[in-house]
């Protein structure tokens, strides 16, 4: 026990007395929270738009107010003839032009039918088609006010419920991602570079020669990290709770435990690159390119695994992260408890049994 | 096996694929000797030595390292043995202390113990203004020096050095040698491999290797007497030479 103590404080120091690896390795996840809490996001807010009223009755003013108000949407300008919502869209000042065209409030009394016109800049479909169905519902909240008092003979109300997150809030769905990308930079990176530092310093060849136990080697050089990745997972929930207001609905016990099985995972497979790699570089390109990429593309965080064809799919459940990302968010965001995530928990458990183990069994006693 | 004899190599081979790195080789070494194992670059030596610690498992052959066998007790060898590495083996962001006290740790030394050592260490070497130094910090030579104390902290019966002085200046490897010394005075075996020849004078016995082969093993100055030479340096390029194998 001796033995590993003395190891576990050399690892320790090696962290400490590199400061800037250790400020980057508790720094990025505080930062990648921000810039994804407040920078990047899908959700669209006060997007600007144009408005060509060739009515200008009551009915237009109202719900141009409306749209004025809504949060996604801010009034850049009203224009007065077609041709200038090329122009506007080419100068790139507005993302949505909408077209009242005349008698609009008119129709809409007597005929109880109106048409209104929205022209989107489709060179980005996905916030083009976010901003035509902000507008269409903003519309249709206001056709459901005045047609209130009156009956209509058929009509079919469409009432939606966003379920866990009722705001569409990107917080969501990229606070699990962050957990994942950060604890396997952490401890899949950090612990195949460490390991392999030695190796090329030559100090793994003192090692060898000593009566400790490599098993025991391999075990010290993870625990310093598993306690890194603590502090982590514990900033990067404080920081998601107060300041995304993301709730955490399920047990925090479980998602506690849930993030060090997946943090045991991920340095099971730091310690298994690293008996493979010659050099640092090595490892930290087998670290990048086989598992931090994998880990954007396939764990569902980035891009929906259900609309991947099949063999990326298949590919895809060999993603630690994947599972990982299952299970923060059905214990976060649903508040699910462990007996709907117990299939992900099993399967990060046999990853981690596997991949331990044959980085035990690879880690080599003798040189040669 | 003789009391005195702390190890003996019987035959001791390692094969890499067709290529013998090291070749039925076989040698005794005596408790407190001072023995140099020399060779050109890719003549074995280092193969050899890290069968001898238990880095790697001899081809055929067998051999003994204070009295435990190479195949079968390689834990109880790790015990008895130190080695310092061709490569240098301190930890360069930990202090002298620091370094100090994990190899104690990880040779099981009490904390009383390793706090003696530590002390009696620095104060030998001048380094007690040092030790909160990091390691880095310090000059090649004292490196060197403390890599050596740091390889029999745990004072074993027998100390594997592997071309300890490399890129070290004649002043300080002569204090390196005076260290080597005073370790064997205090019956502590010393196995060294070096490429100087001035260094293998200093030696009880010498071996010299050839392709994998020993071709020749005695004390200097037989050996000189031998080959009717003036220097170690003249015995070891009459010997060398007859190498086929390209140094590596």
């Amino acid at each position: 026990m001796k033995q590993f103590f003395a190891f576990v404080k050399k690892e320790f120091f090696h962290i400490w007395r590199d400061k800037r690896t250790m400020f980057i390795l508790l720094g990025m996840p505080v930062v990648q929270i921000v810039i994804f809490g407040f920078a990047l996001t899908n959700e669209v807010k006060n997007a600007n738009i144009a408005i060509l009223d060739n009515s200008k009755d009551a009915a237009t003013a109202s719900l141009t107010a409306q749209l004025d108000a809504s949060r996604y949407f801010a009034l850049e300008k009203n224009i007065v003839t077609y041709k200038q919502i090329e122009e506007e869209f080419r100068k790139g000042k507005i993302k949505l032009a909408i077209v009242f065209p005349q008698h609009f409030g008119e129709d809409l009394q007597h005929f109880n039918k109106a048409q209104v016109q929205l022209i989107a800049d489709a060179a980005d479909p996905n916030t083009a088609t976010q901003l035509t169905n902000y507008a269409t519902s903003i519309i249709i909240d206001y056709q459901n006010r005045i047609t209130n008092d009156r009956k209509l003979p058929y009509t079919i109300n469409t009432e939606m419920r966003m379920l866990y997150n009722p705001q569409l809030k990107g917080a969501f769905n990229f606070v699990p991602g962050v957990m994942a990308m950060v604890l396997l930079l952490v401890c899949t990176m950090m612990t195949a570079i460490t390991i392999v530092k030695e190796k090329e310093m030559g100090t793994m060849e003192i090692m060898l020669v000593s009566p400790m136990r490599p098993q025991l080697v391999v075990l010290a050089k993870a625990v310093p990290y598993l306690l890194l990745s603590t502090i982590n997972i514990t900033s990067i929930l404080l920081l998601s709770v107060f300041a995304l207001e993301v709730p955490i609905n399920g047990s925090i016990a479980l998602l506690g435990f849930e993030s060090i099985l997946f943090t045991l995972v991920s340095l099971s497979l730091g310690l298994l690159i690293s008996s493979g790699a010659a050099s640092q570089q090595t490892a930290m390109f087998i670290s990048l390119v086989a598992l931090f990429l994998p880990t954007i593309m396939l764990s569902g965080f980035m891009f929906p695994v259900e609309n991947m064809p099949l063999p990326l799919r298949i590919i895809s459940n060999i993603v630690p992260a994947k599972w990982f990302y299952s299970i923060v968010k059905s214990v976060m965001i649903k508040g699910l408890g462990i007996s709907g995530v117990w299939k992900e928990t099993l399967i990060l458990a046999g990853m981690m049994t596997f991949f331990l183990t044959m980085a035990i069994k690879k880690f080599k006693i003798r040189l040669a | 096996m003789s009391n005195d004899k702390v190890i003996t190599a019987n035959n001791l081979t390692k094969k890499f694929g067709d290529f013998t790195a090291v070749d039925h080789i076989s040698f005794d070494v005596h408790k407190g000797e001072i023995f140099g194992f020399l060779g050109a670059n890719g003549a074995g030596k280092t193969t050899a030595m890290r069968m001898l610690c238990g880095l790697s498992l001899p081809t055929s052959g067998g051999a003994t390292v204070a009295g435990f066998d190479v195949y079968k007790e390689n834990e109880k060898i790790k015990k008895s043995i130190g080695y310092m590495s061709q490569k240098f083996s301190l930890y360069e962001d930990l202090t002298v202390k620091e370094n100090m006290e994990f190899y104690g740790g990880i040779y099981h030394m009490t904390d009383r113990f390793i706090k003696e050592k530590t002390a009696f260490i620095l104060e030998h070497l001048h380094l007690q203004k040092e030790a909160n130094a990091l390691v880095r910090s310090l000059p090649l030579g004292w490196k060197q020096k403390l890599a050596f104390s740091v390889a029999i902290f745990h004072e074993p019966g027998i100390v594997f050095l592997d071309e300890p002085t490399g890129g070290v200046d004649p002043v300080t490897r002569r204090e390196f040698w005076n260290m080597i010394y005073e370790a064997a005075d205090r019956g502590t075996t010393i196995f060294v491999t070096t490429h100087y020849m001035d260094e293998a004078e200093y030696c009880n016995r010498v071996s010299i290797m050839v392709d994998g082969r020993i071709e020749a093993l005695d004390t200097p100055s037989k050996l000189k007497q031998t080959y009717n030479a003036a220097t170690m340096d003249e015995v070891f390029l009459m010997l060398a030479r007859k190498a086929v194998r390209a140094a590596d």
